[in-house]
């Protein structure tokens, strides 16, 4: 431990106080936690299973509880969609140009996985997975990084014996040893510190930076967007609410938004909306399938187009049950909505949002 | 170029700089406002202007205000392509465009793995649990009521300069070295806490860590060796002296001098004291640096020396022409205090001491300045920060040597912008 630790830590006056907490002032702040408090929060786990609960779940599972919950943005094999994380493959990579770092290729503990997972997954919809889940998943991905066979399962009683390909694979911080001793005063050149000086790379060869967004905000359009801004408030405050009303069911609405939260992680509708791994939502209910001019869409969604496909209510509702008894080769991973209270919640928050 | 002036002039809209860099670099205009005056009398002198006669906004116009339009492109910026979304991203501070130390809140960038949340003070909890004698809750009002400190550090995340690594790649300090601000934090030490719940649980502490995690969706948790969380860590909820911005962590972050960001959670919830670090995603899979064999070093946790010319840079070329520059720029080291910075205009074959705005403070920025005669020479612009420990900022070709080319973070070589005579300037790579 003391290895990476700064020097000033290991002086006797400091160690002395480690030592002796005990003397320290007591303010009688706060209050005790709570058992079951202090349960609702403790979910890390540690590299030896310190914090594992008590449960299973198989490869067969996980692969079912991972196509409808992670491959929408970890692809239906762990690969990765777009620039979202790949989680399987990369093995022997790790000295390569540009290495593959996977759970499979880099991570050194399973305890990560299931902690990780566990509290951060799935994203935007955090902590709503059960143990046995989490377990399945953890399994599932093992699979797909072919450390365990299909017939595996998971389990806290064998957790500790899987062996992680890379786990050998990291050193604690060197850079006392290696970096510190040669970046000192001592090797600093101030002259004829070398001969010629060659530019050997410019950032405008690769062209990366991002356009200046600001050329439009700064230049003379502000007062122009504050007269937009006005028009588009003064017919708001005219506009007779019932109109509002007429067009969808504000409670409804409500509940959608909240149901919406499931699609977020891909989808943007409302003012300003842009597409994300999946299209903007904007007008869709009514519109042509593949509508949105940007997207690349699926196949199956470019012939439903040419066959002037429309998503009708009907339609988005049956689609959204179960997407791809619909479309087989929709791009949309996602395993359909159960519930019909819950569809049709989010359609109406479709509608409001596109008013 | 009359056109560039004009536009400025009729419109008293602040052109962005690319927009004024490019007229600018075509015609000089520059050099031709300064001159204006040997043409004639100027009429922002001669002509009463409208501000001088009529009235202004009054004291109940703005009860809490933002920058002056004319500012409006001192913004943070994003770099779409770097993540796979912009909730789990980061943005870049525009750290060429300020001077001084502290970073205001509402540009100092922003990382977040499930999104900024809003989280209010009355539902805010903090817990203290593990190997403590009584695990104990805080409520935002408890931690008031601790003794309190303040302290100024910058917070640097670990990939900071980790695109510039593989060469040259983003045009602008903002989005070279923007992942870093600097502020002045309130708010109460972690060994207040941790002493309140009675570290006798824990026995030797030689060996024991501190987990600590946040309340968003991410729930980002870091493990800290607990003689770092006696040290000098603290419980921050007040920066530059109001409350955190939301962004930031409102309404209570951890705050790790010197060391990576990542570690400096936000929205804090709770603090565990436990026997072993927990390993967590965030310290195996990211934030470690993979070396040239394939290995890997973790727990690098301390943030090296480092510096870098704010202006001039990409985003801030010379408009003036020649005569006297001031070269600026921005030094830190995260094991103590800066010492001294160096300047290059060969792209370091010579360099020269400037002169620092205020002696260096431990884990906090400095500002640095070089004021020379610019006689509308090429510079290939280099700094080279010193702190206290002896040690000296080193070349990207010396980091590579010890380490490969396949790390990300802790990219703490020396930059170098290519100022041309037209005062525009790029981000190269040079010669060693």
């Amino acid at each position: 431990m003391s290895k990476f630790l700064p020097k000033l830590i290991l002086t006797t006056a400091l160690s002395a106080t480690l030592a002796m907490p005990a003397f320290a002032e007591k303010f009688g702040l706060g209050r005790a936690a709570l058992p079951e408090e202090i349960a609702a929060w403790n979910h890390d786990i540690s590299p030896n299973g310190d914090g594992l609960p008590i449960g299973s779940g198989s490869v067969e599972d996980g692969e079912m509880i991972f196509s409808e919950n992670c491959a929408v943005c970890h692809g239906e094999f762990a690969e990765g969609v777009d620039n979202w994380p790949k989680l399987a493959g990369g093995d022997g990579t790790l000295a390569d140009k540009d290495p593959l770092k996977t759970v499979g290729s880099y991570w050194p503990y399973l305890s990560t996985v299931y902690d990780y997972v566990r509290r951060s997954m799935p994203f935007g919809a955090a902590q709503t997975m059960t143990d046995d889940d989490v377990y399945a998943i953890t399994a599932y991905i093992l699979y797909s990084n072919y450390i365990v066979e299909d017939d595996f399962v998971l389990s806290n009683e064998n957790f500790l014996e899987v062996e992680m390909p890379n786990a050998e694979g990291f050193i604690t911080d060197d850079r006392a040893e290696t970096e510190y001793t040669i970046f000192t005063e001592e090797n600093a050149c101030y002259e004829n510190c070398k001969e010629v000086v060659e530019i050997t790379k410019r950032a405008t060869v690769l062209d990366v930076t991002p356009e200046e967004t600001t050329e439009a905000a700064a230049e003379p359009v502000a007062e122009e967007t504050v007269q937009v801004a006005v028009a588009e408030e003064a017919p708001a405050e005219e506009a007779p609410v019932e109109v509002a009303a007429a067009a969808f069911d504000e409670a409804l609405a409500a509940e959608g938004e909240s149901v919406f939260k499931k699609c977020k992680a891909c989808h943007q509708v409302g003012e300003g909306a842009k597409n994300r791994t999946g299209p903007v939502l904007n007008g869709v209910l009514g519109a042509t399938i593949g509508h949105v001019e940007d997207f690349k869409y699926s196949n199956d969604f470019l012939d439903a187009r040419e066959e002037g496909f429309t998503w009708t209510e009907e339609n988005l509702i049956a689609y959204l049950h179960r997407p791809k008894a619909m479309f087989p080769r929709t791009k949309m991973s996602f395993a359909g909505l159960k519930s019909d209270d819950d569809i049709a919640a989010v359609i109406e928050y479709l509608k409001a949002t596109t008013q | 170029m009359s056109e560039t002036q004009n536009d400025n002039r009729s419109t008293g809209q602040g052109t962005s700089r690319r927009a004024f860099l490019r007229g600018a670099a075509a015609t000089g205009v520059g050099l031709a406002a300064s001159q204006a005056a040997a043409d004639g009398p100027d009429p922002l002198i001669t002509e009463k202007q409208d501000w001088a006669m009529s009235l202004g906004e009054g004291v109940d116009e703005t009860p809490y205000g933002l920058p002056i339009k004319y500012e409006s492109d001192v913004i943070r910026r994003n770099v779409p392509w770097l993540t796979a979304d912009p909730i789990s991203s980061i943005n870049f501070t525009p750290i060429h465009a300020l001077d001084g130390t502290i970073t205001p809140q509402g540009c100092a960038f922003e990382r977040h793995h499930s999104g900024a949340i809003e989280l209010k003070k009355e539902d805010y909890r903090l817990m203290i649990n593990g190997l403590v004698d009584t695990p104990l809750v805080f409520t935002y009002e408890d931690l008031e009521r601790f003794p309190r400190v303040n302290k100024t550090f910058f917070l640097e995340c670990a990939a900071n300069t980790g695109m510039e690594w593989a060469g040259a790649q983003l045009n602008g300090s903002q989005f070279t070295h923007g992942m870093i601000h600097n502020m002045e934090y309130t708010g109460v030490t972690l060994r207040t806490l941790l002493e309140e719940a009675g570290l006798g649980a824990a026995g030797d502490l030689a060996d024991k860590w501190v987990y600590v995690e946040g309340a968003d969706a991410s729930s980002n948790g870091r493990s800290i060796p607990m003689e770092k969380a006696l040290d000098d860590c603290m419980i921050a909820f007040k920066a530059n002296g109001e409350a955190l911005r939301m962004e930031h962590g409102y309404p209570v972050r951890l705050v790790v001098p010197g060391w990576e960001g990542n570690m400096w959670v936000k929205w804090l919830r709770r603090i565990e004291v436990t026997a072993q670090a927990i390993e967590s995603r965030e310290e195996t899979s990211k934030y470690t640096d993979t070396l040239a064999d394939g290995t890997s070093r973790k727990w690098t946790w301390v943030m090296d020396a480092k510096s870098v010319v704010t202006s001039p840079s990409p985003q801030m070329p010379i408009t003036h022409g020649k005569g006297p520059l001031v070269i600026t720029g921005l030094a830190w080291s995260g094991r103590g205090a800066i010492t001294g910075v160096d300047v290059s205009k060969d792209g370091g074959k010579t360099w020269e001491k400037a002169r620092l705005a205020n002696p260096g403070a431990p884990m906090a920025l400095t500002r640095f300045y070089l004021d020379i005669t610019w006689d509308g020479e090429e510079m290939l612009l280099q700094s080279r920060a010193h702190d206290d420990t002896g040690y000296v900022q080193p070349t990207k070709a010396q980091l590579r040597e010890v380490r490969g080319e396949n790390s990300v973070y802790h990219n703490n070589c020396i930059q170098t912008w290519h100022v041309k005579s037209n005062g525009e300037a790029e981000n190269v790579e040079v010669s060693s």
